[in-house]
């Protein structure tokens, strides 16, 4: 089935979840609602033949409210055919883990929450993974700053008076 | 006291991220019941870079050059992959001759890219003279491209709307060249590995994946294409002219690393017929397209023209614009699916780059392929997926 | 205190000289022989000699500079000829360490677990603009510069080098060796301040 009678299935089924259907260049992208990701995620895997997980990301729009999108995109390999699920959240509260659908959401997903910050609820191990362990700040936000962050440098002799 | 009272617990063994097989600065924690794998964590993140962040601080045309760096070993494939994301947002088409040299530059730099996994892989489990061979042949594809674009690996050849230049006189005897002897210099490969005991022993069985699980772990590429499902995004989606171009989809059965060394050998000759292709069918026409609010105009046409120089002048210091939207574009590397979801705001910076790593998914599925196996044979399946590092941590 | 501009810290117009305060330049180990020391002064020049033509490196391969450093050792262009004979994995049986590639602040710490491993007599080489200064890279995530981790005997500017650069470097940092000037990390340049 094509993109866009994927997004009309997807309609028919879920109904008010499904808030907005986008196309743009040859895609189309369906935005639902954060509770809904599992349900639409297994529905399309299953009954729509989009075995393939392509990637997991964010976009921080840092003057809106709900601040983050989380892009899901996937293929079938039936089809061969391509197509996007967006949902709208906030930091605090990300949507449901997919892994159940996708494993491979699982780096994507940890990667998410390393850089931005967003949770995903039932997800079995959310730790750092590109940046170091202790590590404070989630720096593909918006309000991280851009360039290095210069310290500024001790005098060489006025150490020993250094508190 | 006897043999079967001895208490045993699992080791946990601390591979890398110094260390000459792991193809890079990757940390595997193996928990080892004597030699045998039970269970690998993979660690990553020591080669991140924040090319995203950096991605939304440069303009359009500098995010070429930081594309180039993190695939490092098939760096064209990762311009163009971005190149076509960009021309599809702003909904531009480019002419011929540009598709025909985008595809002949991105077949040699998956020979390229394969010569490398070859030659380290090899390296790894003890042939030596497979790294020196390979690096020898490869050095003539660096030869062609510092040809074309001054530089060795990090060409930035690719533009958006185009090529940096068009071909120079003396690619095409260089390209002729390499096909004459390509063939030979596989087939001495093949016959030094392909039916050597010691490799096919070291290999064959090694590391299996199972269609299903790949699927699942999102693997793609040559790891996917190994155990038996045909997707190559050259052939299932078409991209920058390669629906012209006649080639076959390599596929094996077992999906082990002796499956994907023959998957990407038969690959190097599968590209070498799209090389050919290539060069003996390239039309003549532009080397890029005109329109002057995307593509910098010639350089001599701005002594004469105010309104070349206008252009200019916005092109590189403001940056091209698209429309606001978004886009995934996706190619086939030369280590699996690599797609590139740019967010435009309008602007002449990204507001959002992000790059789908093929050796990031494949990477993940590395546990999953190496559970009950001998140390020995981590080696050995950690080289048969190919990752590069740069992509990963990107 | 610091951001405020308290005479505590001050930036970056410290003179070198006084950065530098546990040894001056010219001071080092090596005593020059004074009258009637030929047997010491050709063992010294032979054992510079020596340590100059058979350089191993460590392997140290980040990124993208890493593939060049490779073809560096590679049939064309063989750096085995100037004595890199082999590449060690092991950071004990190593000289030189070639810091090839961009160095993320997660990987500085093992860098400086390498470098420390490695027995006196040790170089360092810097490849590339990333290990030099950053490169391209001026974010939260790379190192700007190695020489904030390790002291650096010789810096090879590109993106990435190409092997002649590379290989010239090396040479340059025999000729450095047999001319008896102390190795950088004698001379404790590491870092910029203390």
């Amino acid at each position: 089935m094509t993109p866009d009678e994927t997004a009309a299935a997807l309609q028919e089924r879920f109904g008010e979840a499904v808030q907005d259907v986008l196309r743009f260049r040859g895609e189309v992208t369906a935005v639902v609602a954060p509770e809904s990701i599992p349900d639409v995620a297994l529905f399309c895997r299953d009954q729509l033949g989009y075995t393939f997980l392509d990637d997991i990301s964010a976009v921080d729009w840092l003057d809106r409210s709900p601040r983050f999108d989380i892009v899901y995109q996937m293929t079938s390999l039936t089809e061969w055919v391509r197509f996007r699920l967006k949902t709208l959240v906030d930091a605090e509260t990300g949507p449901r883990t997919v892994i159940p659908v996708w494993p491979a959401a699982n780096w994507a997903e940890r990667e998410v929450w390393d850089l931005f910050g967003i949770e995903f609820d039932g997800h079995p191990d959310l730790r750092r993974l590109l940046l170091p362990d202790g590590w404070i700040g989630h720096p593909l936000r918006k309000d991280f700053p851009q360039t290095q962050i210069t310290l500024p440098r001790p005098r060489a002799d006025k150490i020993e008076e250094a508190p | 006291m006897a043999v079967g009272e001895i208490r045993s617990d699992t080791m946990l063994l601390n591979m890398g991220p110094q260390h000459p097989s792991t193809h890079g600065v990757l940390r595997l924690l193996l928990e080892l019941d004597g030699e045998t794998v039970v269970r690998m964590v993979p660690d990553i993140g020591y080669l991140h870079t924040g090319i995203e962040k950096t991605g939304e601080r440069l303009k359009y045309q500098q995010v070429i050059t930081l594309t180039d760096r993190m695939g490092y070993l098939d760096n064209m494939l990762d311009e163009l992959a971005y190149v076509l994301a960009v021309e599809k947002l702003i909904g531009i088409e480019v002419p011929e001759r540009v598709k025909w040299i985008r595809v002949l530059f991105s077949e040699l730099e998956r020979i390229s890219s394969h010569l490398v996994w070859l030659g380290t892989h090899a390296l790894d489990l003890g042939a030596m003279s497979v790294f020196l061979y390979c690096f020898r042949e490869r050095e003539r594809i660096l030869d062609i491209k510092e040809n074309v674009s001054g530089v060795r690996m990090m060409t930035s050849y690719f533009r958006i709307g185009g090529l940096m230049a068009d071909l120079t006189p003396d690619i095409e005897p260089k390209v002729r060249e390499f096909l004459k002897i390509m063939p030979g210099r596989i087939d001495e490969y093949e016959e030094l590995l392909t039916r050597n005991e010691i490799w096919v022993d070291r290999t064959r069985g090694v590391g299996v994946l199972p269609a299903e699980t790949a699927i699942a772990m999102g693997c793609s590429g040559p790891t996917l294409r190994a155990s038996g499902v045909a997707y190559d995004i050259r052939k299932r989606m078409p991209y920058s002219g390669y629906e012209n171009f006649d080639f076959d989809i390599v596929t094996a059965e077992h999906g082990d690393v002796y499956d994907r060394f023959r998957c990407r050998m038969r690959e190097m000759r599968e590209s070498l017929k799209i090389v050919q292709q290539a060069i003996d069918g390239m039309p003549e026409g532009p080397w890029r397209l005109d329109d002057r609010k995307v593509v910098p105009p010639p350089k001599d046409e701005l002594v004469n023209s105010m309104e070349s120089l206008i252009h200019h002048f916005k092109l590189f210091t403001e940056g091209l614009k698209p429309p606001v939207g978004e886009v995934y574009n996706a190619i086939e590397g030369a280590r699996g699916e690599m797609g590139y979801y740019v967010v435009s705001n309008g602007a002449g910076k990204p507001y959002r780059f992000h790059m789908r790593a093929p050796s990031f998914y494949n990477l993940q599925a590395l546990p999953l392929m190496s559970q009950g196996y001998l140390v020995s044979d981590i080696i050995a399946i950690i080289g048969s997926i190919d990752i590069v590092l740069g992509e990963v941590d990107r | 205190m610091g951001l405020d501009g308290s005479d505590l810290f001050e930036f970056e117009n410290v003179p070198i000289i006084e950065a530098r305060r546990l040894r001056s330049v010219g001071e080092t180990d090596f005593q020059p022989t004074q009258g009637g020391g030929v047997f010491t002064t050709t063992v010294k020049q032979m054992i510079d000699w020596s340590r100059a033509s058979s350089i191993w490196p460590a392997l140290f391969g980040l990124a993208c500079c890493a593939i060049e450093m490779m073809a560096t050792s590679a049939a064309r262009w063989d750096l085995a000829r100037f004595g890199a004979e082999v590449y060690r994995a092991s950071p004990r049986q190593s000289d030189l360490m070639i810091v090839a590639g961009r160095l993320s602040t997660k990987m500085a710490p093992v860098l400086r677990q390498i470098y420390d491993q490695m027995p006196d007599p040790k170089w360092v080489i810097s490849m590339g603009a990333c290990a030099s200064t950053g490169g391209v890279f001026n974010n939260y995530a790379i190192v700007q510069g190695v020489d904030q981790i390790v002291p650096v005997d010789i810096y090879v500017p590109g993106c990435p080098p190409t092997p002649d650069m590379l290989m010239y470097g090396f040479t340059m940092l025999q000729d450095k060796i047999k001319r008896g000037v102390p190795p950088a990390s004698q001379q404790a340049l590491s870092g910029r301040g203390v």
